[in-house]
């Protein structure tokens, strides 16, 4: 063959290869409102920046007349690319190629560019949309979803890693995003359940749509499994870029700097007024996040999910921080089982990836009730208190008013090893309430609302303020709310080569 | 001259009268309730005394409190501002009892001007033009012609106990009285069980037109101008400007005489205002009736002042403190144009409604300009204050016809992080704008509408600035409809030319290429990011315009845009120009969108680089599921109390329910106008998360 031969043919095996399924099946997937896989990876990817590996990988399959039906890539999409100039590896499974179902070579061909990313340090993004396991292959199949999981397992901890979710994920296959660190899905046309609405009939006699069941919206609001839901793949895609912006390559690397002309120690007048005077009505904590953080620019995680925590990231001085925050908007603040979830899960990817945290505190305890009891609010708010406690990156807390009881404690306390613990004039650092421990302290006089009224004052006027906690050192200082920024990005700087060890352990045991 | 002065009110008057005092060297005092401690007018004052709770029946409006604070602090004069305890008689007199000045007019003629029928008694013998209708019960038909011959048609039929549109009968002609008289009797019998009826000349076109008074306590009274202000919606002024489009120099002479007559007549001296009621159909002039007199400084008074160059609130502690006023009527001349626009805490994409809460983000026009400048003064010494307008730097690029001459002055009595309050007012602001001409005014009421950043709660700035820009306020064909007129649906954002909205998508794709630019200069890259930055395309409103981003330029589906935006990443307020349009922009990010406010509408525009937009085509656009017809609890709560009923109807923003969760009350509202089908909870019911508290339909 000549050169130029050589070169033909590797052009038509490109060109093959890039028509994955056929145009029937791409028009179909399009019809859908979904991109194929490529054209998602275009859309994610910095332009023109997208090197794909393994493009001529087949099956391997020999039976059920698999062998006359093999597709240049099968069903998934393999390479490297570029986020604002930064690595990232990514697979993209390919719909259209029998239904984006995971053979063994699919598998591998992820595994390998896990692999990569495991050993130059850099985030995995993965965009699933995959029938699920390719049933001709049988074992072979369920082999390769294990070779993943437990690629998973390896590199959690080590490069961060995402899953969009942009099509039906089902059975096996939903443990491999529910290893990786962030779930995106996209609203009406991706769903994740271990089994679906037709399985939940026959069982249970349940009648539930897949949208119901395992639905964006159902996983971004009531289970909480997703973190984020998009109306479509084109704002998924483009808002996975803006996150993945905020991610350390590894746990090495520390934190990504953007240059930012918000000056480090702007004055925030407004944030002395933020804490209404009248104790229990609500305001909204995110004032406070976005007016600390640079240019107000906070990407919020699981926003409908346990809000009554706030999680999310936003920078200071153009570095990245990890923020979590007390919602006096939403059941006023407290801690229960959805909100201790979310935000441990939180702070120990934050830990994980040297993120700093920033702790916003206005919480009024956790949240009674049988319901929570027994759903075993001790277990999950330990995992908080776990989270915070080993967490060793630098850790600054502001307390706004509330931080009563155990949830003070909990809310990256000093006694957690707090690096800085800072509070407003408005905070109130007690055991409970005043009215809630007048009437305990002061059980005999229950019945005389004077006597009652009078000793709650009392109270107040003792815990109901921060200087007992500074007094004790528990406060490091007490500080205006419009020098809220100035402190917070001064004591991140002084942070910034903070060395702190747990001792030497196989792992932690923290109470799942 | 008083040493100190108490200022018996809030907000935006009460600083407007702290800084004149102020400049003329008398020590203030401000007095406040529970819900205004930390309100800007009690820093601003000189001295402030706290005069009980949040609720104005307890506070604002007790005299005893405010003559206890007099007393307390040895104030020698109270400015009572405008409402509260501006027109009660009974306060003035209790001041006066007290040794204490009122810096306003006297009791007597607060008293007969609040009195309706005694005002339009006084009114007519004073010589006052008042609607023309019949005096005393109407006994048939044949009577009731020669009446309206007399006044003249048209003419409305009114039943006597008639109101709300019901027993109310328009007549052109003679043909009509007689089909309508009787008609109209049966009508008020079977309505209100009253069948007097009484005819009144019916006002085409009505045009809302105000005569500013001034007198001394030396028997002199002038007239300082009118002003218009017709555009109103609900009885409750939003525009207003002086002079009127419509008075010439003849009319503005008869009703400036007619009034000054009136204010003679009950020994009026302060500042007052006489509100007239104008044909509009009538362009002879003639057609200007009497309404009421207001015995105090109006919300609009600093319109007449751009025009005249008079502080009326100096010229009021002048007058109250006895002073002769040291100008004549021939001193009052008017001096260029000069429009003041509301800016109220309402939503108008809600219908409208009342919006309290905090202001998360206030920022307003041109800080140099925030406080009142005022245009040379017509004569006299100590009279004049500030600067002349024309000597100030201009702070906002006039449209290129203009001269550059003009200011903006903005009065308001809030800052960011303040809260707008259910117990008073929900005015945040008036913004004034002086030029040399009309429509240089209006222009520059645009350009500062566009500098007004408030968050945290509804405004109307995007109404005010689309009535500016309208048509038929440019060319000042007013009426009082002229709001239900021209909006009849309700309020969707300005319209938007096709040259402004290229101009949009123009600034929108160079905010995302400076934003993606930035992004790109992030730590840890591999690379530099590759491919085109000049090739964009915008959807905005469900239609994609290409652009191409040059220097000083861009095109925008072939069309040459040339102009600049100076936002840099992080920026939430820019400006740009486009073809010969300054835009003041409001930017924020919207997810992977950006939201730009500009011209009084907000235009949502996803960007994408041009290579990706075909890909952008297969998004099925999806409409949303209806969710409004319910009303969901958000969180595990108690039902406190249901605001509604079944078969209720409600609108947009009303409150639905109370709902306690740990102690604190949220309060839920309606999303959509709608009845109230059916109640699912009733009050005192535990909720649980998106539990189904009423249904609507």
């Amino acid at each position: 063959m000549s050169v130029s031969a050589n070169i033909a043919e590797l052009e038509r095996r490109r060109a093959a290869a890039k028509l994955g399924g056929g145009e029937k099946r791409i028009a179909a997937q399009h019809a859908k409102g979904k991109l194929t896989a490529r054209e998602r990876l275009e859309v994610l990817l910095d332009e023109g920046s997208f090197e794909e590996l393994d493009m001529y990988v087949e099956h391997n399959c020999v039976d059920f007349g698999m062998p006359e039906l093999t597709y240049p890539g099968d069903g998934v999409v393999t390479g490297s690319g570029t986020i604002n100039g930064r690595l990232v590896y990514v697979y993209s499974q390919d719909f259209t190629v029998f239904g984006g179902s995971l053979s063994e070579r699919h598998a591998q061909k992820i595994c390998k560019i896990m692999d990569m990313a495991m050993k130059v340090g850099a985030p995995v993004i993965g965009l699933n949309d995959s029938g699920g396991a390719r049933i001709q292959e049988g074992v072979a199949s369920l082999a390769g979803y294990a070779e993943v999981f437990q690629r998973n397992v390896l590199a959690s901890g080590v490069v961060p890693q995402i899953s969009l979710i942009m099509g039906p994920c089902a059975g096996g296959a939903v443990y491999s995003p529910a290893m990786t660190d962030f779930i995106f899905m996209v609203k009406d046309s991706s769903y994740m359940f271990v089994t679906g609405p037709d399985v939940v009939k026959t069982v249970t006699n349940e009648v539930v749509t897949q949208e119901d069941l395992g639905g964006a919206v159902t996983h971004t609001t009531k289970t909480g499994v997703a973190d984020c839901a998009f109306e479509n793949d084109i704002e998924a895609l483009l808002a996975a870029r803006d996150f993945v912006s905020y991610l350390p390559c590894d746990n090495r690397s520390g934190v990504p700097e953007l240059p930012s002309s918000d000056p480090w120690d702007r004055i925030e007048d407004s944030l002395d007024t933020l804490v209404p005077a009248n104790a229990n009505q609500p305001y909204d904590m995110h004032e406070l996040v976005r007016k600390v953080l640079d240019e107000g620019e906070f990407f919020e995680i699981q926003p409908l999910h346990g809000a009554n925590i706030i999680c999310g990231f936003g920078r200071v001085e153009g570095r990245t921080v990890g923020v979590v925050a007390n919602q006096p908007m939403v059941l006023a603040g407290v801690l229960d089982i959805n909100a201790s979830r979310k935000a441990a899960r939180f702070v120990r990817f934050c830990d994980a990836f040297e993120i700093p945290i920033l702790t916003f505190v206005d919480v009024p305890g956790f949240l009674p009730g049988t319901a929570q009891e027994h759903g075993g609010i001790i277990k999950h708010g330990a995992k908080l208190l776990f989270a915070y406690a080993e967490a060793t990156v630098p850790k600054i807390t502001v307390i706004t008013r509330k931080a009563y009881g155990g949830a003070y404690d909990v809310m990256a306390s000093k006694h957690l090893r707090g690096d800085l613990n800072y509070a407003w004039p408005t905070a109130e650092i007690a055991v409970m309430g005043a009215r809630g421990a007048v009437e305990i302290i002061f059980r005999s006089d229950r019945g005389d609302p004077e006597k009652i009224a009078e000793k709650t004052r009392e109270y107040e006027d003792r815990f109901a303020n921060p200087f007992v906690a500074a007094s004790k050192g528990f406060i490091d200082e007490v500080i205006y709310p419009h020098s809220t920024r100035r402190r917070i990005a001064l004591g991140l700087r002084k942070l910034r080569n903070k060395k702190l060890e747990n001792p030497w352990k196989k792992h932690d045991n923290l109470p799942l | 001259m008083f040493r100190k002065i108490l200022i018996a009110n809030r907000g935006e008057i009460a600083c407007r009268v702290i800084r004149t005092a102020r400049r003329m060297g008398i020590a203030t005092v401000a007095v406040y309730s529970d819900a205004d401690a930390r309100s800007p007018f009690v820093a601003l004052a000189d001295e402030a005394v706290h005069i009980g709770p949040a609720a104005a029946s307890e506070s604002y409006l007790v005299p005893e409190k405010i003559i206890a604070a007099c007393k307390q602090t040895g104030a020698e004069a109270v400015h009572p501002g405008y409402g509260f305890l501006s027109e009660r008689a009974s306060f003035v007199e209790a001041l006066e009892a007290e040794g204490i000045a009122f810096i306003g007019p006297p009791a007597s003629a607060i008293a007969a001007m609040g009195d309706k029928i005694e005002s339009k008694r006084l009114a007519r013998a004073a010589g006052v033009n008042v609607v023309p209708g019949s005096e005393g019960e109407i006994s048939d038909t044949e009577s009731a012609l020669d009446i309206c011959n007399q006044i003249g048609y048209p003419v409305m039929i009114k039943a006597s106990a008639g109101g709300g549109g019901k027993g109310m009968r328009l007549a052109y002609s003679d043909t009509d009285v007689r089909e309508g008289f009787d008609a109209t009797r049966r009508e008020g019998l079977a309505s209100f069980g009253d069948d007097r009826v009484f005819i009144e000349k019916f006002i085409e076109d009505p045009r809302h037109i105000e005569i500013q008074l001034l007198g001394d306590k030396h028997g002199t009274v002038l007239y300082l101008n009118e002003r218009e202000c017709s555009i109103q919606r609900r009885h409750q002024k939003v525009i207003e400007e002086a002079p009127s489009p419509f008075v010439t120099p003849a009319m503005r002479h008869r009703m400036g005489e007619q009034c000054v007559a009136l204010a003679q007549a009950v020994g009026y001296h302060s500042a007052g205002t006489v509100e007239l009621i104008v044909s509009g159909a009538d362009l002879t002039g003639e057609s200007f009736y009497f309404l009421e007199m207001n015995t105090r400084l109006q919300v609009e008074h600093p319109v007449t002042e751009a025009i005249t160059g008079i502080d009326l609130v100096e010229q009021m502690i002048r007058v109250a403190a006895g002073e002769k006023l040291a100008f004549t009527q021939e001193d009052i001349g008017i001096d260029g144009w000069a429009i003041e626009s509301r800016v109220y805490a309402e939503d108008p994409y809600r219908g409208f409604l009342p919006s309290t809460g905090r202001l998360v983000r206030y920022e307003v026009p041109e800080a140099q300009f925030h406080q009142a400048p005022f245009p040379p003064s017509p004569s006299g010494e100590g009279m004049g204050v500030g600067p002349v307008p024309s000597d100030k730097p201009h702070p906002l690029a006039l449209s290129p016809e203009g001269e550059g001459e003009g200011y903006v002055r903005v009065d308001d009595g809030v800052a960011e992080g303040g809260e707008v309050s259910m117990f008073y007012d929900p005015m945040i602001a008036k913004l004034i704008t002086w030029a040399p001409t009309r429509s240089e005014a209006a222009g520059l009421q645009v350009e500062a509408l566009d500098r007004f950043r408030i968050e945290g709660l509804g405004h109307n700035v995007d109404f005010l600035s689309a009535i500016m820009q309208h048509p038929r306020f440019l060319a000042g064909e007013l009426t009082t409809g002229f709001i239900a007129e021209e909006w009849p649906e309700g309020f969707a954002g300005a319209a938007a030319s096709e040259e402004l909205l290229r101009t949009v998508a123009a600034v929108a794709a160079g905010i995302e290429c400076s934003h993606r630019a930035r992004a790109a200069q992030t730590s840890g890259k591999i690379d530099g990011v590759a491919g085109s930055w000049s090739d964009w395309s915008v959807r905005m409103a469900g239609r994609d315009y290409a652009v191409t981003l040059g220097d000083g330029h861009a095109m925008v589906d072939g069309h040459r845009v040339e102009g600049t935006c100076d936002w840099r990443p992080g920026d939430s307020t820019a400006t740009a120009s486009g073809n010969g349009l300054n835009l003041g922009l409001i930017v924020r990010r919207d997810g992977v969108s950006w939201r730009i406010t500009t011209h009084g509408a907000t235009h949502r525009a996803l960007v994408l680089p041009a290579h990706i937009a075909p890909l952008a085509r297969h998004m099925i656009e999806k409409v949303p599921p209806d969710l409004s017809r319910f009303l969901i609890c958000p969180m595990p709560g108690l039902l406190v109390s249901l605001h509604v009923g079944q078969g209720d109807a409600v609108v947009p923003g009303q409150p639905l329910a109370t709902v306690e969760a740990m102690k604190m009350e949220n309060i839920l509202r309606a999303e959509k106008a709608g009845t109230v089908k059916e109640l699912r909870a009733s009050e005192g019911d535990s909720l649980v998360v998106d539990q189904v508290i009423l249904e609507l339909e």
